[in-house]
């Protein structure tokens, strides 16, 4: 394996990934902070830098309709997306998922309306949860490159074939510059084999896609669906060891730092947990017994990996960056019932910050660890923490 | 036409690409008028079928009505995932080796075109997609239960504009799909309607020989949103058309051509009585209907170039 190690957008890393992956269609429409990606990629294309086949669509909702088109002939896919134009694509995502059809999809997270918000959060990705697709976080732009390469790979396996989205943080990931390394594509070849699409529409050999499910089929149809994607972790965490021992990058479910023996785990998931991380160097060289949990699998959970990272703690603080409007946190409600079965429970404290764009520096997570420490030692678990919110 | 007629059931193919056992109404002019064109489509052909009665009727999971590749996804789509189904074909045939030569065809409905579907068919014919459009125009979104659509005619009766004490029902004309098909300056627009099969054919077999989008609008009769005797179908459908109500008309790089013109139109009364959804319509309504279908006749004969009668 050979790469190059560049000075790089996060975005750009993405679209080199798309390169890599030799796509043959990609279908998109623009929207900060994501538009970067389907910009650098159209440019690839008009300078014949990658060939593939560009629909500048009028919509979201027609890009993730003629990604179906495309991916059910047997054309390698991708789009991009973010925020309101992902959830414009929501119906639509729900069909890939039923049709099978492994369209890569890169998100650049942010708010939604409203108020009108282009900055930073996970309000779109979490409205998404229930779509069937593969659903990975990252937090930086070489795991942007790496998870986008993998997604292919995950995605196209005949023992998944189901959509994949990597979620990448708006604007303080997708717009950040920094070292990546970019693989060779004779590693990249070996590592992503060609698609081959089992079932296209083929006037040889003629299949019906797209049928209509009476309450006699219809169950049967979802509980199918939902087995596939409980079932794909098994090639998820394969693709993510193949990957690892070409790049020596290796990536899981679920992934700690300073987390073992630790009484207090914090759990973030995407970038903010670089943030994170620093605060816990710091407060580790205090004295205090605390360590990190990040979350990179969102769909399917992974729920064997989370009991195990936290059942030994006593106090377990998730951030959401996300606001589940009357009801509990998205992130933390999933960890609370993962948590549930285990004969000891940590207690639970549940978060929401960083909405909108909102930063949450090194500092601020030592305040907001502070924070949940006071709730979890007055046992006021229940309420969530709306943190740096002016009242 | 005439020597056609002659000749025509031994050039017509007796393959069929939608088979029957559908489950269609009886006398359904959609269904019938999707015949034609499947015929005239051949093997070579994926079809992208928007939600609507054609999907309902011809897809009940496991069976399928379908012997061409066929995808249906959502109702508003159809056009956006053919454009998707094109260009893949595109990148596969320059990259991988892929040397079929396949025509992609959209269809759906009134409401799948005129109304939910209208902006992803511009896109698509906008980007000048190579494929065909059809619209299968019943004038209604029959499959939720007779819904009016901005292509149902004026005075009919639909279940969310119903005649009333206060109401005629439909208010407003028929849109002018075909128009703002051909505003988007594509090669072939055509009307045509399901009781003219060769017509049908004749205008698929030209669209298929276009490199580029193409759109043809198909008057599809139904009996059980038209409140019409299901035996009438046929004769449905050639009133709509002897009586001007329906024009029959090509656009050809911009040039009108009328299809079928007659030295005297019927009048729209024989048409009108026969369907429940006009019943209510007083001498009135009838009159300033006979006055619109004679002024919009006038129109596209006059953009055909014909003298005005
Ligand atoms: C987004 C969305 N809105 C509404 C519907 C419900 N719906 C399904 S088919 C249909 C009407 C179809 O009418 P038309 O396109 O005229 O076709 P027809 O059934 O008359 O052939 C409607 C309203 C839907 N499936 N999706």
């Amino acid at each position: 394996m050979t790469s190059k190690r560049v000075g790089i957008e996060s975005s750009l890393a993405v679209s080199e990934a798309v390169r890599l992956a030799n796509v043959d269609v990609i279908a998109a429409y623009p929207i900060t902070p994501q538009t970067h990606i389907v910009e650098s990629l159209a440019e690839m294309v008009a300078n014949g830098y990658l060939d593939a086949e560009y629909i500048p669509v009028e919509s979201e909702h027609s890009a993730m309709s003629a990604c179906l088109g495309s991916c059910a002939v047997g054309a390698r896919t991708f789009t991009a997306t973010a925020s309101q134009g992902l959830i414009l694509m929501h119906e639509v995502l729900l069909v890939a998922a039923s049709l099978r059809l492994p369209i890569v999809m890169a998100v650049a997270n942010r708010a939604l309306s409203g108020p009108l918000n282009i900055w930073g959060d996970h309000s779109d990705a979490m409205i998404t949860r229930d779509a069937g697709w593969i659903q990975i976080f990252i937090e930086n732009g070489q795991q942007a490159f790496d998870q986008t390469l993998c997604a292919f790979r995950i995605a196209e396996h005949p023992d998944v074939l189901l959509p994949t989205v990597i979620n990448i943080d708006g604007f303080h990931v997708s717009h950040v510059i920094e070292p990546v390394y970019i693989l060779d594509q004779k590693s990249v070849d070996e590592f992503l084999p060609p698609y081959k699409y089992p079932h296209p529409l083929d006037p040889d050999d003629p299949i019906t896609m797209g049928c209509f499910a009476a309450p006699n089929l219809y169950t049967e149809a979802r509980k199918a669906l939902d087995a596939s994607v409980r079932a794909s972790k098994k090639v998820i965490l394969d693709t993510w060891k193949k990957y690892g021992d070409l790049t020596g990058r290796y990536y899981n479910p679920v992934e700690k730092y300073k987390a073992d023996g630790a009484e207090t785990i914090l759990v973030t998931m995407g970038s903010y947990s670089e943030n994170a991380m620093i605060a816990i160097d710091d407060l580790q060289d205090e004295g205090k017994k605390i360590g990190l949990v990040r979350l990179r699998l969102w769909r399917p959970f992974p729920y064997e990996e989370v009991q195990e990272a936290l059942s030994a703690a006593q106090n377990v603080i998730v951030l959401d960056r996300a606001i589940s409007l009357g009801g509990p946190a998205p992130v933390c409600s999933e960890i609370r019932a993962a948590l549930y079965t285990l004969d000891k429970k940590p207690q639970v404290a549940s978060v929401v910050g960083g909405l909108g764009g909102r930063d949450i520096s090194p500092d601020n997570f030592k305040t907001l660890i502070d924070l949940a420490m006071q709730k979890l030692k007055a046992g006021e678990t229940q309420e969530i923490i709306m943190f740096g919110v002016r009242e | 036409m005439e020597t056609l007629a002659i000749y025509a059931p031994k050039l017509v193919t007796a393959s069929d690409y939608i088979a029957s056992g559908h489950r269609a109404c009886s006398g359904c002019g959609e269904v019938l008028a999707v015949r034609y064109v499947c015929k005239a489509l051949g093997r070579n052909t994926i079809i992208s079928n928007a939600t609507g009665c054609m999907e309902i009727v011809s897809t009940p999971l496991p069976e399928t009505a379908w012997e061409v590749p066929w995808i249906h996804t959502l109702f508003e789509n159809a056009s956006a995932v053919a454009s998707g189904i094109e260009s893949g074909l595109k990148a596969l045939k320059r990259k991988h080796g892929y040397t079929k030569e396949v025509k992609v065809v959209a269809m759906g409905g009134d409401g799948g075109t005129a109304d939910i579907g209208l902006q992803s068919l511009s896109g698509a014919l906008e980007r000048g997609h190579d494929f065909i459009y059809v619209c299968f125009d019943n004038e209604a979104y029959m499959n939720t239960g007779i819904q009016r659509s901005s292509e149902t005619p004026f005075g009919a009766s639909t279940t969310t504009a119903p005649a009333g004490k206060l109401s005629m029902g439909q208010h407003t004309q028929k849109k002018n799909m075909p128009a703002i098909a051909a505003a988007h300056n594509i090669r072939y627009v055509a009307t045509s309607c399901s009781s003219y099969p060769f017509d049908i054919m004749n205008k698929i077999e030209k669209a298929k020989q276009i490199k580029g989008p193409s759109y043809i609008h198909i008057l599809s009769v139904c009996p059980t949103g038209w409140r019409s005797a299901s035996n009438l179908t046929i004769t449905m459908g050639r009133l709509a058309v002897e009586t001007g109500i329906f024009p029959m008309y090509e656009i050809e790089d911009g040039k009108y051509t009328l299809n079928f013109d007659y030295p005297k139109l019927r009048p729209v009364e024989d048409y009108l009585k026969l369907q429940g959804r006009f019943r209510h319509l007083t001498k009135e309504n009838t009159a300033e209907i006979q006055e619109h279908v004679l002024t919009e006749f006038n129109r596209i004969r006059m953009l055909a170039g014909k003298k005005i009668k």
